[in-house]
This record gives structure tokens, sequence and C-alpha cells, in this order.
């Protein structure tokens, strides 16, 4: 039973520090933040800011070193089956046809198939794979194998859904292209998600709120509200508010640089 | 290489080798028992044919060779396996594996036919002593190599050790696998020859050496071809459920004709073979 008012992540003073010769390396240090039920969130910084360390903690892949992280009211004692996780590159099982790929979830959680068959060609139907469910992940576009990875990761409903940097590896065009369908997909499925990205835009045009993350240590230095009407489109990149949003978050990383978009 | 035009370069170009040696050793008169013309080797090979000798012998090195295989591999499977999979077995067990590898398998053909005699048994025991090495290898490395963010995956659905395996480690390591049975069939056939060699009452093995004995040079040179064509029909074999197990794999797409090494296990073994052969 879901208790209302209970937080989807809470994240309180967490910290990791990972050993290493000369001694321990803080990835994270003391963050904070909560993201409420079917909110996306986005979080943007520079590479070694310890955002896929946070994404690998709340996966339950990582141990902490410190502090707390609660999914939905419940500390993160390892791997849990109620989220779904994208990685930067689709992880596709390259001797399993895009709908095994896809029900590799409900094989491993033992849900069966007879029942999730029909919830994986819907999905693929969603993202507009439609026709390709017996085809191998290698007679796809880079593009569509993020889609298959997105597809498998919403297959046994989780509730919530953890990204790192899913579109980071796609050509720009697409790269646009897949963030529609995300906003699209968001929509009508209506998950938490928790976006990784060190692209500004991306940030902005997918994001509820964005956070944005500092390196060495890993510090959470804003949350920023995009208040943008939804859905967006890409239009929305052309107005001043876009400008603004992105120009503040852009700011925080004038100092140290290294960030594209 | 499949046009027409290139069957029938490699077919002139055969046939120009055959008519060479031929002539050479026609005009030189070399001894029959030092170099025969392929002529006579196709009378040996053809009188061996025709008498239903040469076949019975080929059926008994087959069937010594496949069982060998099949013994072999399964148990550099299953101790590859262990190995990947334990890290006692691993630290126990292998240093003494390593050790049996590098003992010469061939000095140890007359033991082993000392002990299970001269019949079908010691041939078995010895080819499937010489293939298992390379499955062992490969499934060792292939178990190991599993892409990081794919355990990631895995794990973070929750799977067990167990499904890990089962759905990713092992279809993983196939290619591997496929590539030592490519070495594992042909090495059990020289381990079945080599024991036939030592004491045996039937093979083509045997026969070969029974030939020996009377200076018949042709027929050896005749045996010695059907050994060659039935290692190709062989890895052949091995080659078309390779091609269908591993439909997905991006080597067996592109490389058919040289699918024999590509993977850095398979390297490692041939270096092996070479030392095995040169004590043959």
């Amino acid at each position: 039973m879901r208790a209302t008012g209970v937080d989807a992540i809470t994240i309180e003073a967490l910290s990791k520090q990972y050993p290493s010769r000369g001694g321990a390396v803080t990835a994270l240090d003391r963050i904070s933040f909560q993201v409420t039920e079917g909110e996306f969130v986005a979080v943007v910084g520079p590479s070694g800011c310890g955002k896929s360390t946070l994404l690998k903690i709340l996966a339950g892949l990582l141990p902490t070193s410190s502090g707390e992280a609660r999914l939905r009211g419940t500390p993160i004692a390892g791997p849990r089956r109620d989220i779904g996780v994208v990685f930067q590159s689709p992880v596709l099982f390259p001797w399993r046809s895009v709908l095994d790929n896809v029900l590799l979830p409900v094989d491993v959680q033992r849900l069966g198939r007879d029942r999730y068959e029909k919830v994986a060609m819907d999905l693929l139907t969603l993202v507009g794979l439609n026709g390709f469910e017996h085809r191998y992940p290698w007679e796809l576009s880079g593009g569509m194998q993020q889609r298959v990875a997105i597809t498998r990761a919403l297959v046994h409903d989780p509730a919530m859904l953890l990204m790192d940097e899913p579109f980071g590896a796609l050509d720009a065009m697409t790269r646009e292209h897949m963030n529609l369908e995300l906003q699209r997909i968001w929509l009508e499925k209506k998950k938490t998600i928790l976006f990784i990205t060190h692209s500004i835009p991306e940030a902005v045009f997918l994001g509820d709120r964005v956070l944005v993350m500092t390196p060495r240590p890993g510090r959470i230095l804003e949350d920023v509200f995009v208040d943008l009407p939804r859905p967006r489109s890409l239009e929305v990149m052309n107005t001043p508010e876009f400008g603004r949003y992105a120009r503040e978050i852009r700011g925080h990383f004038s100092v140290q640089g290294g960030l594209d978009g | 290489m499949t046009s027409t035009r290139n069957v029938a370069l490699s077919v002139l170009l055969l046939a120009v080798s055959l008519a060479a040696w031929e002539a050479i050793v026609r005009a030189f008169d070399v001894p029959i028992f030092i170099l025969p013309p392929p002529s006579k080797v196709a009378v040996a090979l053809y009188r061996g044919l025709a008498s239903g000798v040469y076949l019975s012998h080929l059926k008994v090195t087959l069937l010594e060779t496949i069982l060998g295989f099949v013994a072999g591999s399964a148990l550099g499977l299953l101790l590859g396996t262990a190995v990947a999979m334990n890290r006692y077995v691993d630290y126990f067990l292998y240093p003494y594996i390593v050790m049996f590898q590098s003992l010469p398998k061939v000095a140890l053909a007359p033991l082993i036919v000392i002990w299970f005699g001269l019949g079908l048994s010691s041939k078995v025991i010895n080819a499937a002593l010489v293939a298992f090495f390379p499955l062992l290898v490969n499934t060792m490395v292939g178990l190991r190599s599993a892409d990081e963010d794919r355990i990631s995956l895995m794990r973070s659905l929750a799977a067990s050790d167990g499904q890990i395996f089962w759905m990713l480690r092992l279809p993983n390591a196939l290619p591997f696998v496929m590539a030592g049975l490519d070495i594992a069939m042909i090495f059990a056939l020289i381990g079945a020859i080599v024991a036939e060699f030592v004491g045996a009452t039937s093979g083509l093995g045997m026969l070969i050496q029974s030939m020996n004995f009377t200076m018949d040079v042709s027929g050896q040179f005749s045996v010695l071809l059907i050994l060659s064509i039935v290692g190709l029909l062989l890895n052949r074999a091995i080659l078309l459920v390779r091609r269908r197990v591993l439909f997905w794999d991006p080597s067996e797409k592109s490389a058919v004709e040289t699918a024999d090494v590509e993977t850095p296990a398979t390297r490692r073994v041939p270096a092996r073979v070479a030392t095995k052969e040169s004590t043959t």
C-alpha cells in the first residue's frame, strides 16, 4: 500500500567515498533532495560530478558510505523490482530478439510471459517499434536500440525510471527526437523519472526540475524548477524563458567549463 | 571466393601442382619408397577404398575421435565452468591443470595403452585428454568476458547469480566455446591417431604404421589424404553447427571463411598445437 505524500525518492545527507591509492575519493558529499511521485527530475553536471554514482546507488548497485537513500519510504538495500534502469548504451543481448530483450525483466522476475507479451507489444507500439519485435538488436539503429532499452525498463511496470545519459551516444538529431518521444512516454505513463545528463538543454527541455551538480566532491549546487508548459515542443528551446533557465544553469559551470550544449 | 572463375582457378592450380609432382618424380627417377608419384597414390587409394579396408579402419578411427571429442569437450566445459565461477577451484586446481597441459600428451599415450589396452578405450581416453584443454581455456575466458554493463543490468533487475549465469554468462561464452570445439575436434583426431601408433589392432593410424613397416609409401600417402579430408569434414561440421548457434555473433556474419581464429582465447591455444604436432 502506498501512503500518500510519501516521496518517490528521498536522499538525506548521502555521501559516497571510493577507496583509492592515496586515500578515499569523495564522489558524493552530503547531498540531499526529494523527488515526488510522477515527477521528472533531470540531474545535470560535468563528468566526474558523481551523477552516475548517484544513479548506481538508487539502482541498488552500490552501497552508500553514509546518509540515507529511500525509495518510496523504504531504505535501499540492493536492487529492487519497482524500478527500471536505462543505461548510456542500450545493453541489449544480441542472442535475444527485440521482443525477448524487452521481456528480460519478465524472465528474470518470473512474472509469466503469457501475461506480459501483450504488454511488451503495446509498449513497442508506444515507442514506435511496431513490427520490429522479431528483429535482432544488430539490425536496428542506435536510436531504435535505445528505444528497446526504454521499453525493457518499462515492461514490468516499475514506479520509477532511472536513466543514465540514455541519449548521450546518439547524434544530435536523433537525440532531440528521442527527447520528444521520452516526454510523450512520460506524459502517457506518468512514471517518476530521474534522468542524468550532461546536456543543459536536454535537462531543461525534459525536467520538471533540474538538479545542478558540481564535481570533486559531488554536490548539488542548485535545484531549478522549470516552469514551462507541457507538452513541450522543440520550439520551446528558442523561447527567452528556456534561454534564461539554460543561462542560469550554465552560470554554475562557467568557472569549471567542460560541459557541452 | 565462390565465383566460378575462382573455383576453376583453384582446380587448375591443383592440376598443375599434381602434374609437376608427377613429372619431377619421373624425370629424376625418385624411388617409389621415398616419394611416390600422384598416380601411384591414386591407385593405392582406389585399391584401399574398393577393397573396403580403408573404410573399416576409417570407421574405427572416426568412432574413437568422436567419442574422445565428446568426452574431452564435456570435461573441458565442466572444468572451465568450475574454474571460471569458483575462485577456490581456480586457486587450488587450475595450476595442476596447466601443469598437466604443459606435459606432452603424446608421451602419455604409451602409458594409456598399457593401462587401457589395445582396444577402443585407450584411443578414446587419449583423444579426450588432448581435446579437453582448448574447451577448458575458452570456456573460462568466455564466461569471464561478460560485459560489465550487462552484469549491472541483470543485477539492477534483482537477478540471482544463477540467472546471470544462464541468461548472460553462458550465451556470452558461446562464441568462445564454439571456437574451442573447432580446435578440440582436430585435436581429438590427432589424439586418436597417436594412440593408434602406439598400439592398436585397427584404425587409420595403425594402418599407416603397418604400411610403414612394409615400405608402402604410396599407401601411406593415400591414408594421409583420407585423414586430411576427414579432418576437413569434421571441421566443416563444427562450422555448420557454429553458424546455426551463433547467428547473432558479429564474427559469424563477416568472417565465415576465416572463422577459426578470431578470439584471443583461440590464439593462445594453437601455440600448444605446434608443440604437440612436432612431437607427434
